[in-house]
This record gives C-alpha cells, structure tokens and sequence, in this order.
C-alpha cells in the first residue's frame, strides 16, 4: 500500500450527540502503519473535527447535503480529488449512504477506494425490515411495524402491546405508555424524519452495542462489544466499556452471515433481566466510540481502510475487556483564519 | 456454569474492586467480601468459606458467619456476578 495514503472522513460534529468522524481519524492516526493524510469531510464551517489540532488533517471541505442528491456529491467529491487526492474514503453518517453507494463505481474509476455495504445489504437491516432480517439470522427482534397512519396507534395493541417505542426511520425513539403518548411521538417523529415511522415492543434490559467489520463475503473481520457505563441527558453513551460476553459476539457473526455485510456497522442488542438477547438495530457505518476499538486492541478504521484498499486483512482473534472510554467536552482554540477559509471557500487546504 | 467457573471469569483486584468481563458491571467489595470471593473461586462450598473465615477471622459464633455469608451470597446472585440459580 502506497506510503502517503490519503483517507478522508466524514461525520465531524463532535457535539454531546457525537458524528462518529472525530473518533474514526483518531483511531487512523493510532495506527502504526498509518503514515498518510486526513482529509476532513462536512457539512458545517463550524463542525468541531475541523478544528482538532491533534487529527492533523491535511485538508478540510465542506460536502453538499445529502439532500442535494448523488450528482451534487460526486461533482464535489470530483473537486475535492482533484485537489488533494483520495484514495479511501470513509463514510460515517447513516444519511450518507444511499448516494455513496449508489456512486461507488464512479468513484472507483476516479481512484477513491471505499469499503461499503451493497443498497441490497443496506436495506435488508432497514428499521422497516429488521424482524424479516430476524427470522433469517435467527436472532431475536422485537416484535414491531412500520405505521404510515396516527391511527394504527389506537389499535395496534392488538399485535404490539403497550409500551412501545416509536422510532424514526433513521433515528429517534420514543417510549410510549399509552395510544395518545404514540400518536405524539408519531407526528414528532414523522415531521423531522418522515414516513414510516416504526413501533415497536419495549422491553426492559440492558442495551449492549457492538462495533464491528463484516468482510463482503459473510465473515467477520472484528468486533468489540461495549456497555455504556454514562448517559447524556439525551441518553446517548458518555462513557463505556469493552465487555466479553460470547452471546453478543455470536449475534453479531449472525448477522454478518445472514447478510454478508460488507463495511462498518453497530449492532444494537438488548439483554432483558431473564437474560434473553434481542436485536435492537442495525447502524450501517461506525458508531461515536470506534475509539474504544483501539483501546480494546481492534483497530477496525484501520481495517476498512486496508479492506479498501484491496489489502487482505486476517480478522481479529481477541480484545481486551475492560478496556474504557470516558468522553470530554473542551474548548478547542481555532483560528479565524481557518474559519474565514472554510465560510468563503468551503475548504481549508494545510 | 459452576460458582469456580463463573468467579474465574471475574476479575478480582487485591483491593476488592471487581469487573464482570460479560456484562461490565463493577463493584467494591469490602476485605472480607473479597476473601470470600476468592475462597468461592478456588472451589470451596459454604461449609469451606465459613470454616476458612473462623481461622482467619478467629470467630466462633459459627449462626452469625452463616447468616453473614449468604446474606452476601444473595448479594451477589442480585448484581449477576453469581448464577440466580447456582448452590455454594
């Protein structure tokens, strides 16, 4: 592999409801073997990745919105090649996806390498689709629908029991006691995220996560379960820690099987008090804590980089439970200089 | 699983902090707790604990040791650290 690779990255809000971007480069720039550059890819000029002096980036440019379609990104993506060149690109953001993968062969005949689920293996752990993917995995899914209309709410107890969650298409999840709880959350949900909106059974536990590397062909290139140990006020993971409990790696082999998933991705399982395994949610790319990955001694960015690249890579035979994360919030010192740069011209080149 | 098998899994530190590598729960346990710990990993039964905590202990009042350690044998079915279902 060429000794001035180039990797950019994106997902680099690093606010108290993380991008998984910060976390991936951090863990790049961990690697050994790593020699090469960061490219920082995002949609705000004040994305706090932009400003990390410790990430190094060689470069930093803002995308358009997802929104604005796959022909608006690949000009971009086009530019920014020309510009600094990249040989991987590593995407990190769920709303990303569908356009990256729709573009993988043009971006390969440019020379930008990824390392992706195909639309087929994207879709198949869709919210909409996850107890169908279920059944064919053998894993244990929450009994659920999709809801189009409020008034399914006031009926669907009689399949879905109270509580449930209301979920959003891509994310989001309200607890809900009873049918006015859930048509509340219905049209929450459904205004930011859209239609389907997705009900499902809750049930008491605890959520384990795992990060994790499929291989494309069915196996599993590495995987690290974590316990979160410290919650925001929006409940999301400040602190954690890796764990060994061969139930959630075997799930997790599962779901690679089933799916042959190809890339990143986070597996969300519940464990109840009666110690039954239920699959929460598929993540299709890296989670906020990927960090943890090199602590626990995966380091799986790096992994998808090389798998990227076309390098063989042996999968991961351990990890360290125990290992820990403990999140920070600080202030970073920016220049205005690099503010300017990226607010007139959508880039910062170093 | 055995109470042995399930407490080598743990790992006990000499000042009585204790992490479940499975569910990555951890605990403080106090100088007796973790003595207790260690005798149930090398394989003792209650009879076997008790009998090791009056030598070390110097305790005859053998009812208050028994109440003593399944008190704490509750405690630890409680937090998951033993089988709910597991005789010592």
């Amino acid at each position: 592999m060429r000794e001035d690779l180039h990797v950019a990255v994106t997902g680099l809000n690093a606010t108290d409801n993380p991008g998984p971007g910060v976390s991936v480069m951090r863990a790049l720039r961990h690697a050994r073997d790593f020699n090469g550059e960061l490219v920082g890819l995002a949609y705000d000029t004040l994305d706090p990745g932009l400003y990390c002096a410790d990430l190094d980036l060689m470069a930093a440019f803002l995308l358009p919105y997802p929104d604005q379609g796959a022909d608006a990104l690949l000009a971009r993506l086009s530019y920014i090649h020309e510009r600094t060149r990249i040989d991987v690109l590593i995407p990190t953001l769920d709303s990303e996806l569908p356009a990256l993968i729709s573009l993988e062969d043009d971006l390969q005949r440019l020379g930008i390498r990824t390392f992706l689920p195909t639309r087929a293996q994207l879709d198949l752990r869709a919210k909409t689709q996850l107890m169908g993917l279920g059944e064919s995995a053998e894993i244990n899914v929450p009994r659920g629908e999709t809801v189009n209309d409020a008034a399914t709410l006031f009926e669907i107890h009689q399949r879905v029991s109270y509580p449930l969650v209301i979920k959003g298409i891509f994310y989001g999840a309200t607890i809900c006691h009873t049918a006015d709880e859930a048509v509340a959350a219905f049209h929450r949900t459904a205004a930011i995220w859209g239609l389907p909106v997705i009900a499902q059974q809750y049930y008491e536990g605890e959520e384990y996560d795992v990060v994790a590397v499929g291989d494309g062909r069915g196996g599993l290139v590495g995987a690290v379960p974590m316990r979160k140990t410290t919650f925001t006020d929006k409940g999301k993971g400040w602190a954690g820690v890796a764990v060994k409990d061969p139930m959630l790696l075997e799930l997790t082999r599962r779901f690679m099987a089933a799916t042959s998933w190809r890339g990143p991705c986070e597996v969300e399982i519940l464990k109840t008090p009666k110690g039954r395994y239920l699959l929460l949610e598929i993540n299709p790319r890296f989670p906020a804590w990927t960090y943890l990955s090199v602590g626990a001694g995966q380091n799986l960015p790096w992994a998808v980089a090389r798998l990227a690249m076309g390098e063989r890579v042996e999968p991961f035979s351990g990890f360290k439970a125990g290992a820990m994360f403990v999140r920070i919030a600080l202030d970073q010192l920016a220049s205005i200089e690099d503010f300017e740069a990226l607010a007139t011209s959508g880039e910062k080149v170093r | 699983m055995s109470v042995e098998q399930r407490l080598k899994e743990i790992a006990l530190s000499e000042s009585g902090f204790v992490f479940d590598p499975v569910t990555g729960l951890t605990f403080s346990v106090s100088p007796t707790g973790l003595f207790i710990l260690e005798r149930l990993r090398d394989g003792k039964d209650a009879d076997g604990v008790i009998e090791a905590l009056r030598e070390e202990f110097d305790t005859t009042d053998r009812n208050d040791l028994v109440r003593d350690l399944n008190e704490f044998l509750r405690a630890l079915k409680e937090q998951g650290i033993l089988p709910r279902d597991s005789e010592v």
